[in-house]
């Protein structure tokens, strides 16, 4: 069952060849046989999947059941789960207990019916890109246990990647979607910013974090982020404009479709492996009667610098909510006010969130806002303005994901720039907001190649269209590790 | 730009974050580092650019001035490190 799409695994609910008790049995024993190799859940929740699993047949036997019932998907640990520990990948949330449900989570599972099999290991508060800075530990690549899952949602990209669950949400602040899917192989989409909703997403870079989806394929993350979008009064930053069919127009010919390559994104860096497949996947989008054509992205190379001055300036306000009063990690060993602050936040955060804390609260302070916060948000302007042109001439633009395949533990985990540029290729998205998705195209050492589909403002439905006629022509979505 | 151990102590300090004396010296190489590498962000010709702070140029939202919300407050303390009598506890604030 766990080798289904979506479409086969709600086409055999419906014809009763399973329940979703059967269903979500069948996936509970995986992850009990398998997730001590990979350690991609922080907490399994059994009662409550098999509790939805039930009420999922119940709706299902009366007709009553949406495109999702009764199909299961796993939850990256930084959603608010009423009544779960939701911890972030943090010691600072370790025993915190979320009093409300995200609204991703109360539209996935109390309204489209998907059952939910746990929570998922990432980084601490999103911060990483290899899975490593978690307080529950690294997760282990499916593809070879040596080697990271990428980050930040290292977690979600694992246990789908190895049928733990069939699909699983994650989130996208620099690329932690895209490269951890680009890694294991599989199909990971970040949409516009303000398409999904934020509430009870806990919060990294506010004007940057967006939620998504990892899965086997295109039409599978399609029929999830469909489930997902929308908009939502509680989020002030949500987009008041209907979703888009994702799904109807995915069969769709992109004969005639320009697709644009910058060409600062493929001048160095990336690996003889990594550039092969990227190429091969050029050639056949040209074949499918694509245009392709260079284009320019001129600010592209400053999106690392830049990001690292406007997350890490988020991060410090965003995260100055933690201060051992009103939930979260307590210092036992506070005497005033002021110790207990600096140990609560000084035992609670890992080291990767108390640089990035610290180099917010550096570039904000007097004296260096104007060189550093307001510089990087006049150059976020440019790289935005370099796409808002580019949009004018093609209609996707194509690139790598990363420089190259998974790396190994502890490569980069003493040398923080050299894991910041892991992201070169994905940050600019996120700075424009524009969407951008990974899908495979190959394997380089036995290790899987994504590259990467990045579109206009709200043309989530047209990436999607694009990758799914790739898929239709290639077969590399369809590899699955050995062993799993 | 680089920073030495005193000025790292003087961040942490304005981040309200207590840093393990061992750690020091580690945290002002890497940061050091971080703010080289953001230091090419200065080559950048932005005259005359607005700054972005969101990326669709948004403005607030605003809601009827009503009460939406209910009175969760006994579930939103459960996992309060200390209260009492409906009141959040902090070590003595006045002598």
């Amino acid at each position: 069952m766990h080798t289904l799409s979506l479409k086969e695994l709600s086409a055999g609910l419906a014809a009763k060849k399973f329940s979703s008790r059967e269903l979500t049995q069948h996936y509970l024993a995986r992850i009990a046989e398998r997730d001590g190799a990979l350690n991609s859940f922080v907490t399994v929740t059994p009662e409550i999947a098999l509790a939805q699993a039930d009420a999922a047949d119940a709706r299902l036997a009366q007709g009553d059941g949406a495109p999702l019932t009764g199909i299961p998907l796993a939850q990256k640990d930084i959603f608010c789960t009423e009544g779960v520990r939701t911890a972030c990948g943090s010691k600072m949330l370790d025993k915190f207990i979320s009093p409300y449900d995200a609204t991703i989570v109360r539209k996935l599972h109390a309204e489209a019916g998907m059952v939910m099999l746990g929570k998922l290991n990432m980084d601490e508060f999103a911060m990483g890109s290899s899975n490593e800075t978690s307080w529950y530990g690294p997760v282990k690549n499916p593809w070879d246990l040596g080697r990271v899952p990428g980050g930040s949602s290292g977690g979600s990209v694992a246990c789908v990647a190895a049928g733990l669950a069939p699909i699983a949400t994650a989130t996208d602040t620099g690329g932690s979607i895209r490269q951890p899917a680009a890694f294991t192989n599989l199909t990971g989409i970040k949409p516009t910013y303000g398409r999904v909703s934020r509430f009870g997403m806990i919060a990294f870079a506010s004007s940057l974090d967006q939620a998504g989806v990892v899965a086997r394929s295109t039409e599978d993350a399609a029929l999830v982020l469909q489930a997902m979008s929308g908009f939502d009064p509680l989020d002030s930053t949500s987009i008041e404009r209907p979703v888009d069919d994702l799904v109807a127009g995915l069969g769709a010919s992109i004969k005639g479709l320009k697709i644009g390559l910058p060409k600062e994104y493929f001048a160095e860096g990336m690996s003889p492996g990594v550039r092969a497949c990227v190429e091969a996947a050029i050639a056949q989008f040209k074949a499918l009667g694509a245009e392709v054509r260079e284009i320019s992205l001129p600010n592209a190379p400053l999106s690392v610098p830049t990001y690292y001055v406007v997350a890490p300036a988020e991060a410090s306000s965003n995260l100055a909510r933690f201060d051992g009063v009103r939930y979260g990690h307590r210092s036992a060993e506070a005497r005033t006010l002021e110790e207990l602050y600096k140990k609560s936040r000084g035992e609670g955060f890992g080291a990767e969130v108390q640089r990035r804390i610290m180099i917010g609260t550096y570039v904000l302070s007097h004296g260096y806002y104007d060189a550093y916060y307001l510089q990087a948000q006049k150059v976020r302007k440019l790289i935005y303005e370099d796409f808002k042109r580019a949009y004018e001439t093609v209609d996707v633009i194509l690139a790598p994901t990363t420089t190259d395949v998974a790396f190994k533990f502890g490569d980069k985990s003493d040398d923080p720039v050299a894991m910041y540029l892991n992201d070169i290729y994905t940050i600019a998205a996120n700075l424009a907001g524009i969407p951008a998705m990974s899908l495979p195209c190959g394997f380089s050492e036995g290790l899987p190649v994504g590259f990467q589909l990045m579109g206009n403002y709200f043309d989530e439905g047209r990436l999607l269209q694009v990758a799914h006629q790739y898929q239709l022509a290639t077969d590399f979505h369809r590899a699955t590790p050995k062993g799993f | 730009m680089s920073l030495t151990p005193e000025q790292v102590q003087q961040v942490a300090h304005l981040a309200r974050l207590e840093l393990q004396p061992d750690k020091v010296s580690a945290y002002a190489q890497q940061l050091s580092n971080i703010l080289a590498m953001v230091d090419q962000l200065t080559a950048a010709k932005t005259e005359g650019v607005t700054p972005m702070a969101h990326p669709l140029g948004l403005t607030q939202r605003l809601r009827p001035d009503v009460v939406t919300e209910t009175n969760r407050r006994e579930t939103y303390q459960a996992h309060a490190p200390a209260v009492e009598d409906g009141l959040f506890l902090v070590p003595k604030v006045i002598e």
